[in-house]
């Protein structure tokens, strides 16, 4: 009972303290709040460019064609091969004639032409899928120097482009936020030490006539706590709506529709949630921190 | 039986200075003990460590059974409860009435309101404050504001009256009307009371043990009355 005394009253006191001092809250929370914008904009950047980075990584695959010479056993020699490569996820062998019936299949006009030939201009092929997107390259190079193999082709360069542009996109976005957590944090411990500055006298006769430290360290964890929420709001408000709106009016798709965005049910909720567990947790650290320098207790 | 228990005290400040000495003190429960000494002497030193503000460096201080040289900074409030501390500067606050300066005590302990009520009325009473329990502190006189902080001390019926220097900011007259409340808490209530001053009219007339710390170290304990006899000595020498 005592125990919920003094957590109530912690709370009544936390919320006046956020009160008295309102100019300085205000500041606190306009701060937690463009931090959590931001913090918000991250993490949708960042989640939609991995999802977009997944599925392009999902498209990467080798081609490699086969030499017309390639007798049967050849071919059942190459895939022993492949079979023992240890980057190779997966493969899938197609011979030039079921090559020639899918082009057929795909348009008319191959179709027609197609007919047209005596022989089948196409080449036996297999299209190997890696284990990790970065083997591309040298597992390409490696199935170019098998006897049989015409060629092998991965789509050089643009698509290394977009995956390593993106990646810095990621890791850049992490750095960022990180960086906008901690101004919060010093922030809202520097608001917290003055609100300990203007109590002074009342923390100095709560311990003269023995309140216990959690006693007097509650209101000011609390108030942490408060300035942190309050400032998660409109953050958490903007991301719902915000990213609603802009799923809306891109159609769910940017530039190309093999670039797609994460829908926004669900993820905007979890993102809502990610914000404000950031905006209370970073609160509480911030006044902790200041509780403990400058409470001497 | 013993309140407090001082023995081979020493306190020295981290810049070197020794604030005290080997002190051994004694105080039995329900005495009313003058400390007395000049500016620098040891003697708010020796308060402070009473409850616990400062802790010695070496040697012991049993305040109603704690070693306050052994208290950890995290359990000092349970000393606290035991103890009231009047200043000489009051340290009311200024938002809360007369009534809230004195419930602010008991909230903070984390008391139920209606244990609390009676409680604080009742050392409002102790102190003559009750027609004004609704007055701000900007709007009582000093000895008004000191019998609040003396409420304030005794409302959780503590066994120690600690005072440092509580007539320092009052008049004479003032003094005598708050030394008279003292009294009547240690008669009454049998609360012992240990007060620092400079005033040595009060020391004189009130009669009472007299302990005097002069340069770090015990420079006298004189029992009831016999203080003012060792200074009319002193001052004839």
């Amino acid at each position: 009972m005592r125990a919920l005394r003094i957590l109530s009253r912690s709370i009544r006191d936390s919320f006046k303290s956020a009160g008295r001092n309102f100019s300085l809250s205000m500041a606190a929370i306009t701060c937690s709040t463009i931090t959590l914008i931001l913090v918000s904009v991250a993490i949708i950047l960042s989640y939609n460019v991995r999802e977009i980075t997944t599925t392009l990584e999902k498209e990467l695959t080798i081609v490699a064609y086969v030499k017309k010479e390639a007798t049967t056993e050849n071919i059942e020699e190459l895939k022993r091969e492949l079979n023992q490569m240890s980057s190779v996820d997966n493969y899938n062998y197609k011979s030039a004639d079921e090559w020639k019936a899918e082009m057929k299949n795909e348009s008319e006009t191959l179709n027609t032409t197609l007919d047209y030939l005596d022989n089948n201009p196409l080449l036996d092929s297999f299209i190997v899928t890696v284990k990790d997107v970065t083997d591309l390259k040298s597992t390409t190079e490696k199935i170019r120097k098998f006897e049989f193999i015409s060629s092998a082709e991965y789509g050089e360069g643009m698509v290394e482009n977009i995956v390593g542009a993106f990646d810095v996109v990621s890791k850049g976005t992490i750095i960022i936020v990180i960086a906008l957590v901690l101004v919060t944090a010093f922030l809202i411990s520097n608001t917290i030490k003055l609100t300990i500055y203007s109590r002074k006298n009342e923390i100095e006769i709560m311990r003269l006539v023995g309140a216990s430290n959690i006693a007097i360290k509650l209101p000011f964890i609390f108030e942490g706590f408060i300035l942190g929420v309050l400032g998660s709001v409109v953050p958490i408000l903007a991301t719902i709506y915000g990213y609603n709106f802009l799923y809306d009016k891109l159609d769910g798709h940017v530039v190309s529709n093999m670039i797609m965005l994460v829908e926004p049910f669900n993820f905007v909720f979890y993102v809502a949630l990610i914000l404000l567990a950031v905006g209370s947790i970073v609160g509480m650290f911030g006044s902790y921190r200041a509780v403990r320098k400058y409470l001497k207790i | 039986m013993k309140l407090i228990k001082v023995k081979n005290c020493y306190k020295v400040y981290k810049n070197g200075t020794t604030a005290i000495a080997d002190l051994n003190i004694d105080i039995d429960k329900g005495e009313f003990v003058f400390v007395i000494g000049s500016t620098g002497s040891g003697k708010s030193t020796f308060i402070k460590m009473l409850y616990r503000e400062e802790k010695p460096t070496k040697g012991d201080v049993v305040v109603g059974g704690i070693n306050v040289a052994k208290l950890r900074n995290s359990k000092v409030y349970k000393l606290r409860r035991k103890l009231g501390v009047v200043f000489q500067d009051f340290k009311l606050l200024p938002k809360l009435t007369v009534y809230e300066n004195v419930a602010f005590a008991l909230e903070a302990l984390g008391m139920e309101s209606k244990e609390i009520r009676p409680k604080v009325m009742k050392a409002i009473e102790n102190v003559g404050l009750k027609e004004k329990i609704r007055n701000f502190p900007s709007q009582l006189s000093g000895g008004e504001q000191q019998r609040v902080a003396i409420a304030r001390a005794i409302v959780n019926n503590p066994k120690l009256l600690i005072c440092d220097e509580p007539t320092g900011n009052l008049d004479p007259d003032t003094s005598r009307e708050i030394m008279g409340i003292l009294e009547k808490i240690n008669q009454e209530l049998g609360t012992t009371i240990i007060m620092a001053t400079h005033d040595k009219d009060i020391v004189n007339r009130m009669k009472k043990r007299v302990i005097v710390i002069e340069n770090s170290v015990l420079a006298g304990d004189y029992l009831k009355g016999s203080y003012k006899a060792h200074e009319s000595v002193k001052n004839t020498k």
